[in-house]
This record gives C-alpha cells, sequence and structure tokens, in this order.
C-alpha cells in the first residue's frame, strides 16, 4: 500500500495564508502598491536620513508630478484593456500649441491655454476613433499616432523651443510654489492630485465609472448588458487627451520651456507606472490611486538610489524588476477562484 | 413506407393541459437571418404565451442561439418580425429588448467578472444617489444597489449569497449563473430568456436553476428556455420549439411526446406532422408547400438509411 503522505499543519497554514493574501490583493488592488511604497521610503530613509528631508521629499513630489498626471489618462486607457503609446508626443503636440500660439502668434493667454487642452483631446479623439471605428487595436494606433503626433509637433514648431519669458503667466502659473509647512509644493502638484481625485470619483462613484471598468474587463459581455462601449471607449481616450493636455501644462510650469525634447521617456514612463500601481494590462483591474503610488514609487527609488550614493543605473534596474513583479503578482492575484 | 408509419405515429403537438389563450406576449414572424453564405435563420416563427416554459431544442447550429439573437435585440434578423402582445416591435440593440421587458441570460452570462455582484446586477441601469452628490456629480448610489440586490436575491431564494460586494469571478459557476438569472429575473417585465442556463452546472446546481425557472413561470412570467438537455427541458417546459436546420420543426409538449421522439425530430429521423404549422402561417400557402417538400426529401434520404440498417 502506498502511504499518503499529510501535509503538516505549517505547510497548510502557510498555503492558507497565500490564499488569504491573494484574496486581499484582489479585493484591494492599490493595496500591494502603497506596501511597496511605505517599505521603500523606509528603507531608503534608513540608508540615507537625509531622504526624509522635506526638500528632499517636495521635490520628489514636485518630479513626478507630470509623469503622474500623464499616467492617469494611461491608467484609464489600460482599465480599458487598450494601451496608449502616444502619450508624450500628445502632450507634447499640446505644450508646443499653447506656448507658440501665445508667444508668436499673440493669442491670449487663456486662450492659448484652452487651445492646447483641445488640441490634446483632439489626439485622444483620433486614437479613440481609430480603435473604435476603424476597429484597430489601441497597441497598433497608438504606435502610429506616436510618429505622428511626434512629427506634427516638430513640423508645427520648426524644432523651436519656446522659453517662460516668452510666455504668458497663466502658462507658468503651474510653476507657482505652495508652501505647505516645510513643504514646498507647486500648483502644478496641487493640479495633479486634484486630477487623481476628480478621476478617482469618477471611476468609482459613477456609471461612467462602473462601464469602463466593464468594458475592459469584458467587452462583449457589457455591450450585451446594455453598455454602449464604443460610446464609453471614445470618452475615455477623449478624457485621456484632455488630462494630457493638462500634464502639459503642468510640465512648462516644471521646466519653464516648451521644448520638442521634453518628455522622450514619457510614453513607456507612465506605462510603467500604471502597471507598478497594479493595474493589470489586460482591464478591467486597477485604480487610479495605484497610479499615484506606482509614479511614486518610481521617484522615490529614483531619489533614494541616488542618495545612496549609488550609481544611477541601478535605479533604471530596479525599475525593470519592480515592473516584472508587478505583473507576475497581477497574473497570480488574477487566478483567484472560489 | 415505414417513414409515413412513423410520421403518422407522431401526433402534432397539443397544448398538453397548458391553456394557451389570448394574444401571445412575444411572437417572431417568419424570421430570417443569414450571415454571408451561411442561413442562420431560414423563416422560423415561434409564439410564446403568458406564463409558460418554452423550451427551445435544436442541434447545433440549428439557429437557437441567433433565434433567440435575434429575440433579444443581439441581432437583428434580415427578415421576418417581432410582435410583444401583438404590435410590432423593433429591436436594434439589447437594450430595445430590454426596454421592452425582454431579459436574457446569455449563454456566457454577459457579467463582468472583476466587478462585485451589486453592480452585476445594475451593470447598464445604475442607481444614482438621490441627493445633490447624485444630481450634480451623478454619484452612484452604492449602498442603495447593494441592498437591493441582497433583497432581489433573496427573493428569488438564492441564499448561498450574502456578500455583495463579492467579485463574480470569485463566485462558482451556479453561483455565476444565479447572478445572471437573477438580473434578469430582477428587471424582465415581460419574458425571460435563459440560454443553456445550466450547461456548465452541477446537478445540485442545475436543480436550482430550474427551480428558479418554475418560480418565475409561478409568478406569470413567461420564460423561453435554450437547452441541450432533454431530462430538464421535459421537466420544466410547457412546450418545446424544435429547431432544425435553421427552420423550426416542430413544436410538441411532454405530454404529445417521448424524450426519444423529440431527438428524432431534432436530428431529422422523424418529421412532424404539421411541423410546418408556424411557418405555412407567416410565409402563406406557396412557401409553406415549398417548406414542407423539402423536409420531405430530407426525411425521404434519412427513412432510406434507417431501411437499411434495420
Amino acid at each position: 500500500m502506498t502511504a499518503v503522505i499529510e501535509p503538516t499543519g505549517e505547510v497548510r497554514e502557510s498555503e492558507e495564508l497565500g490564499v488569504r493574501l491573494q484574496h486581499t490583493l484582489h479585493r484591494h488592488p492599490t493595496l500591494g502598491p502603497a506596501s511597496v511604497l511605505v517599505a521603500s521610503i523606509i528603507v531608503f530613509s534608513l540608508i540615507n536620513h537625509r531622504f526624509l528631508n522635506p526638500t528632499n521629499l517636495s521635490l520628489l513630489i514636485q518630479q513626478v508630478a507630470v509623469l503622474a498626471t500623464l499616467a492617469i489618462g494611461q491608467t484609464m486607457i489600460i482599465l480599458t484593456a487598450g494601451i496608449d503609446l502616444s502619450v508624450g508626443a500628445a502632450a507634447i503636440l499640446a505644450q508646443m500649441v499653447m506656448a507658440q500660439t501665445a508667444a508668436n502668434n499673440g493669442v491670449p493667454g487663456p486662450l492659448a491655454l484652452l487651445l492646447g487642452i483641445a488640441v490634446g483631446a483632439l489626439t485622444g479623439f483620433t486614437n479613440g476613433f481609430l480603435v473604435t471605428r476603424i476597429k484597430l487595436p489601441p497597441f497598433i494606433v497608438t504606435l502610429g499616432t506616436l510618429s505622428i503626433f511626434t512629427a506634427i509637433g516638430l513640423l508645427y514648431s520648426n524644432g523651436a523651443s519656446v522659453y517662460a519669458a516668452a510666455m504668458p503667466k497663466i502658462l507658468i502659473w503651474t510653476g507657482n510654489y505652495v508652501n505647505i509647512g516645510p513643504y514646498q509644493l507647486t500648483t502644478g502638484v496641487i493640479l495633479m492630485l486634484a486630477l487623481f481625485a476628480v478621476t478617482s470619483f469618477a471611476l468609482t462613484r459613477t456609471s461612467w465609472g462602473r462601464h469602463v471598468y466593464a468594458t475592459g474587463d469584458d467587452a462583449e459581455a457589457a455591450r450585451l448588458s446594455g453598455i454602449k462601449t464604443n460610446r464609453v471607449l471614445l470618452s475615455v481616450y477623449v478624457a485621456a487627451g484632455v488630462i494630457f493636455g493638462l500634464a502639459a501644462w503642468i510640465l512648462i510650469g516644471r521646466v519653464g520651456v516648451a521644448s520638442t525634447n521634453n518628455l522622450t521617456n514619457a510614453n513607456l514612463d507612465s506605462i510603467t507606472a500604471v502597471v507598478i500601481g497594479g493595474t493589470s494590462l489586460f482591464g478591467g483591474r486597477g485604480a487610479v490611486l495605484g497610479t499615484l503610488f506606482g509614479a511614486l514609487i518610481v521617484q522615490v527609488f529614483q531619489s533614494g538610489i541616488s542618495l545612496a550614493g549609488v550609481q544611477s543605473l541601478y535605479q533604471v534596474l530596479a525599475e525593470g524588476i519592480l515592473v516584472i513583479v508587478a505583473v507576475a503578482l497581477d497574473q497570480w492575484i488574477r487566478k483567484v477562484r472560489r | 413506407m415505414s417513414t409515413e408509419a412513423e410520421a403518422s405515429g407522431v401526433k402534432a403537438g397539443s397544448p398538453g393541459g397548458h391553456v394557451m389563450s389570448g394574444t401571445p406576449t412575444l411572437e417572431a414572424r417568419g424570421l430570417v437571418k443569414t450571415f454571408g453564405h451561411v442561413v442562420g435563420l431560414a423563416g422560423v416563427s415561434l409564439k410564446l404565451y403568458p406564463g409558460e416554459v418554452l423550451a427551445i431544442i435544436g442541434d447545433n447550429g440549428a439557429g437557437k442561439s441567433t433565434l433567440i439573437k435575434c429575440l433579444s435585440g443581439a441581432l437583428t434578423p434580415d427578415e421576418g418580425e417581432i410582435l410583444m402582445d401583438g404590435a410590432k416591435v423593433e429591436f436594434k440593440s439589447p437594450v430595445d429588448a430590454r426596454h421592452a421587458g425582454i431579459e436574457t441570460v446569455f449563454q456566457t452570462l454577459a457579467v463582468a467578472p472583476a466587478l462585485d455582484i451589486a453592480s452585476n446586477l445594475y451593470l447598464g441601469r445604475e442607481i444614482r444617489d438621490k441627493g445633490p452628490l447624485g444630481k450634480i456629480f451623478r454619484m452612484l448610489d452604492t449602498r442603495g444597489m447593494r441592498a437591493a440586490a441582497k433583497e432581489r436575491l433573496q427573493d428569488l431564494g438564492i441564499a448561498t449569497i450574502q456578500d455583495m460586494t463579492q467579485k463574480v469571478e470569485t463566485l462558482s459557476g451556479g453561483q455565476r449563473q444565479a447572478v445572471a438569472v437573477a438580473r434578469a429575473a430582477a428587471f424582465g417585465s415581460k419574458v425571460i430568456i435563459l440560454d443553456e442556463p445550466t450547461a456548465a452546472l452541477g446537478v445540485r446546481e442545475s436543480g436550482q436553476v430550474l427551480a428558479l425557472v418554475k418560480r418565475l413561470r409561478g409568478s406569470g412570467l413567461p420564460v423561453i428556455l435554450i437547452s441541450h438537455n432533454m431530462p430538464q427541458v421535459f421537466e420544466v417546459a410547457d412546450r418545446i420549439h424544435i429547431q432544425r436546420l435553421g427552420r423550426a420543426a416542430g413544436v410538441i409538449t411532454p405530454h404529445s411526446h417521448t424524450m426519444e421522439e423529440a431527438v428524432a425530430i431534432m436530428t431529422g429521423a422523424t418529421t412532424l406532422d404539421g411541423a410546418a404549422e408556424d411557418s405555412t402561417a407567416a410565409s402563406g400557402g406557396g412557401g409553406g408547400g415549398g417548406d414542407g417538400s423539402a423536409g420531405a426529401d430530407r426525411t425521404g434520404s434519412t427513412g432510406t438509411d434507417s431501411g437499411t440498417a434495420s
């Protein structure tokens, strides 16, 4: 007879703990990135106590503002099981329109700002139209529009930069400092945080948000449930485009110059932030709040590693590992059954 | 000929005990739907009376799913018309059919796995908060929907699901089915269509779904049930509509025919006198005659087959 080997109590217990952890993470997708963020802040502050210095933390959040804003739009698109490779190019185009129309064409500041945001919305509409009407995969559409938006941005601006001095005050308003205790934020940072609050509300507390999740989760099921999935998708791309336009505004305030050389890595970095933030690339799962944590994690690593006196390439290495771990974690969490 | 003897032995369906009177709640007349060269429906008619369970059976490719997709607005028929309570209706989308009071549980269930039970029950018809938050910011009444969802599930006798914030993907197959059926039952005011509701379920879970179907009928709601499972069909159905090769092969009742006879009609081994009953009514004498002869040809060939076999 064969002896049946019973799992020991310890093994069973640890297995159970794993399942429970899996279920908890499944229910609260932002818990993972939140714990990673807290842990990394603790570790880096232990390595170098200057990490928790208000000046360092203030700088950290200022540096993350543009990317985090772009990542909001990216999150919304990834929630629909799409992807946007053109976020940086769209923001640059919006930025060049804002700066150029104001500085060179004499358009009043507020109008120039609105024009830039409208251009952002138009880039989103273009992507959304191609995805919903021509039925092309978002990856291909945005790979194409990445080149198209970049080229239009360069052609429009002739590659010339516009400096803060030549721009109306409203365009560089996002660079104004706001002091909260020892922390020095910018209006751009506050705008970014406000955008997180607004999109988080829209995605979790409104019908539209439910429909975005349902469409990304299972588009056919959503359609059969009576959701106009194409309209939802188009609205997501346009809303993301508006957010990219606002990111362009924050960018001008942050760097003080509108240039086509800005944001060269933003297309992929925004995806990194979303994925580390626990949003599933397969759609229907995740939250913008996680993306805020994801973007902060990347920045914390960058700042922490440089403060630790380690070569900055290790930061790139760490980011790569984080992305893979995050996606592996997502796969594991998605396996939750009964 | 043996074929004729068989055919006459198989009597046309008479409403066994069940009273079918008045206007059908839902009626289809001569529905045609083609997909390129593939004919999904070649002129199918169907009547659903108040308070009955009408089963639709048929082999794979017989047009069952196409038929219910037309009735539920997921597909638009190329020809033919759909009537509700005697009035012509046109469904351009599942939303149209829903507004008319037809709720469908598709085989794929059409639930969003990553959303919780309450969100799924109200998917596509969410309730907004009554206060200013709902009016100005369009905020949802999440708590209200959860409470109402729980009530609906309890009304339907689904006691195994308690936590409305549970994500649907964490539920068992039977529980998921229950959520989908509950959604249909909760909102279907005129007709409920169930496409293979027990296909993925175990014996106990199937029993629960069938009990649910009976409860729905008890409440006066007519139900269309698509199934492969003959014992289940014969257990709950009042009438059985048999689809074959995109056409209605006939309508029988569990009292007028046995399961074997039903399967024989379904596979074309026998035909049903008056099989063209519905289709002749719709397409007129000439068309009906054509249908009849086509059916006879087919029976002839199968008849010979069975002849050689015996």
